[in-house]
């Protein structure tokens, strides 16, 4: 039953990126709010999945690769929706629809989702906030990287006198710019809480890899907003750095949950 | 019932035909009044805006109401031939039609422009004010206001700038977002940098300085927009506090250098530069688009973007004809079947009873 949910949820953002993409180019009016509501409709069924499958493993549902992917691209959703809306940035779900597609497809490819659930008990309260946290932290970095995707796709079209559909729909780049701060500032913010949580959970000498890894992410998060706090880096750098960071953290955090 | 429309446009009329038919808007509902007062013509709304003039009235006698309505109209500027050819009568579907159009902007010189809604609201308002409207013509405007929100929701006939000064403002939003805090310079003091000025202005952009090679010309300029006059060759001394700067002197170089600006943009760390270049000879050397944070367009690069809006408003016309079709039939299956008015006139305008209307 869990796993229909999640196939469900995974047809609704092919649908709403498939939809975003035609309505763009064709400029038609207000293509995002059908965006909204399927990426709502998803969410739901992800949420759905993901409460299932806890109850199944009788805790959080982070017990291999596929939950994991599931729980990152849950969580990118949810991030999506709290920033979305608020900063007139709805389109945002027309760039987000598509990575939450690749990484829930990937997700259900992995052998590890052919697997039946085991009942795993709870490893107590440190290390199952420490990996929940901290897999927020990286949706909130992903949606950075979309944001930053869409600050390019948007400078670019300014520069070049593009005055296509994108440059209609697309939000005017002071608020990608302004988003882009927020959330990496939020994912900054979470992946610390995240790694305070690993440090409570104790065991460190056994997830001795993990940390390290875990550490040069934070730092190098770290550094970005240093760097754009102190004025030493444009709004441009910070997109461009934002995708490259992600895709790091996301080789890293496969290098991390592979060596376990 | 039917709905008979007889009015021209600026497409069957140039301005000197136009005006002499021209309705001052506080004559609007006494002139819809006078026509009420005409033979067989039950209800009547009158719409007079720089381009169009057109009377509207609900009747069961088409023909006899349009050829009244021409005489009235003749008669009333003193030379019956001055219309002739000028004026388009319209009765039934057509007419209904029409006035979804008008209100849409579909008839409007450009295309989709929304001033024309208000204008429509305000000429039905004097006339049901001035008790010239009654049932047909109150549902007919509502409808027709209704058909004009659903075009103007749904469809992009109003998107997209449509002209250079339009084009400007729609860049600089799509840069800085809200204008509220952007400050603008005019280099020159050129016809088209003050029209972009002032709309970049009503759109919330905050404060202005002009500064031009003769400091009472820029002074004149600053003073009409409630902005500040500087001295040519001190306009770099503000040049930290700018977001957009408009190019528009009649120099026959570049007033603007590639190297000058770079050095200039140093300090300026990640706040935008949005520089429009209206003047020919160009101001800004092309090359300083390549800049970070700068964004240059020319007068060609607006006109090009202001082009691709009306060539977009045009595709929107079907999907808006299509839109307005249905309420059309809709409208025209009401007025089929709508109860006639509660009153009865005679051929001479006048009414004469209460008609007795059957219990619904």
């Amino acid at each position: 039953m869990d796993r229909v949910l999640l196939a469900v949820s995974t047809v609704c953002f092919l649908l709403g990126f498939a939809y975003s993409m035609y309505a763009l180019g064709a400029r038609m009016v207000r293509p995002a709010r059908f965006n909204f509501i399927i990426m709502l409709f998803g969410f739901a069924l992800q949420t759905g999945f993901l409460h299932l499958r806890g109850q199944t493993v009788g805790r959080c549902p982070l017990t291999n690769m596929f939950e994991i992917l599931v729980f990152l691209s849950w969580s990118l959703v949810l991030l999506y929706f709290i920033v979305g809306p608020t900063y007139r940035l709805s389109l945002l779900g027309t760039f987000t629809s598509p990575l939450v597609f690749i990484i829930l497809t990937f997700a259900q490819s992995l052998p590890s989702a052919s697997l039946a659930p085991e009942y795993k008990p709870s490893a107590g309260f440190w290390p199952e906030m420490h990996a929940a946290v901290s897999l927020i932290a990286y949706g909130a970095f992903a949606l950075a990287c979309v944001a930053g995707v869409m600050y390019l796709i948007q400078e670019r079209s300014l520069k070049q006198h593009r005055m296509n559909s994108f440059l209609f729909n697309l939000p005017p780049i002071a608020d990608l710019a302004g988003a882009l701060q927020r959330v990496l500032l939020a994912g900054f913010v979470l992946l610390t809480l995240g790694l305070v949580a690993g440090f409570q959970a104790g065991d460190l000498e056994a997830h001795r890899a993990a940390i390290i890894w875990s550490i040069c992410v934070w730092l190098m998060y770290g550094v970005l907003l240093l760097l754009r706090f102190t004025h030493r880096f444009s709004s441009r750098h910070i997109a461009w750095m934002s995708v490259i960071a992600f895709t790091v953290a996301l080789t890293t955090l496969w290098i991390i949950i592979f060596k376990h | 019932m039917q709905i008979v429309c007889l009015g021209l446009s600026h497409k069957t009329a140039p301005v000197e035909v136009r005006e002499r038919f021209a309705v001052l808007e506080s004559h609007l509902g006494v002139t819809a009044l006078e026509l009420k007062q005409l033979p067989h013509v039950e209800e009547a709304v009158v719409i007079s805006t720089c381009n169009r003039v057109e009377f509207y009235a609900a009747t069961h006698n088409p023909e006899g109401v349009l050829s009244s309505l021409e005489q009235m109209i003749g008669q009333k500027v003193g030379d019956a031939s001055l219309g002739k050819g000028c004026f388009v009568p319209q009765s039934g579907e057509t007419s209904i039609r029409h006035l979804f159009r008008v209100t849409s902007g579909l008839e409007s010189m450009v295309l989709g422009e929304t001033e024309i809604l208000g204008q429509v609201k305000k000429a039905y308002q004097a006339a049901l004010e001035n008790g010239a409207t009654s049932r047909h013509l109150n549902k007919l405007f509502q409808r027709a206001f209704n058909v004009a929100k659903e075009v103007r929701t749904n469809t992009n006939i109003t998107k997209g700038p449509v002209s250079t000064g339009s084009a400007a403002v729609e860049l600089a939003e799509k840069i800085f977002g809200r204008l509220e805090h952007c400050k603008i310079m005019i280099l020159g003091a050129g016809e088209t940098a003050e029209m972009t000025a002032k709309a970049l202005l009503s759109r919330g952009a905050k404060a202005i300085f002009v500064s031009n090679r003769t400091y009472e010309r820029a002074h004149a300029l600053a003073e009409g927009m409630g902005g500040k006059a500087i001295h040519f060759d001190e306009w770099e001394k503000e040049f930290h506090d700018l977001d957009i700067l408009i190019g528009s002197t009649g120099a026959p170089h570049a007033v603007v250098a590639h190297e000058r600006l770079a050095s200039m943009m140093v300090h300026r760390t990640d706040r935008p530069l949005f520089c429009i270049d209206l003047a020919v000879p160009r101001d800004f050397e092309p090359v300083i688009n390549e800049l970070e944070g700068v964004y240059l367009y020319d007068i060609d690069a607006l006109q090009a973007i202001a082009e691709e809006s009306i060539a977009v408003r045009r595709q929107e016309l079907t999907h808006c004809e299509r839109l307005i079709e249905r309420h059309v039939e809709e409208f025209d299956k009401w007025l089929r079947t709508a109860p006639p008015n509660s009153f009865i006139k005679t051929a001479g305008g006048k009414v004469v009873a209460e008609r007795v209307l059957p219990a619904r």
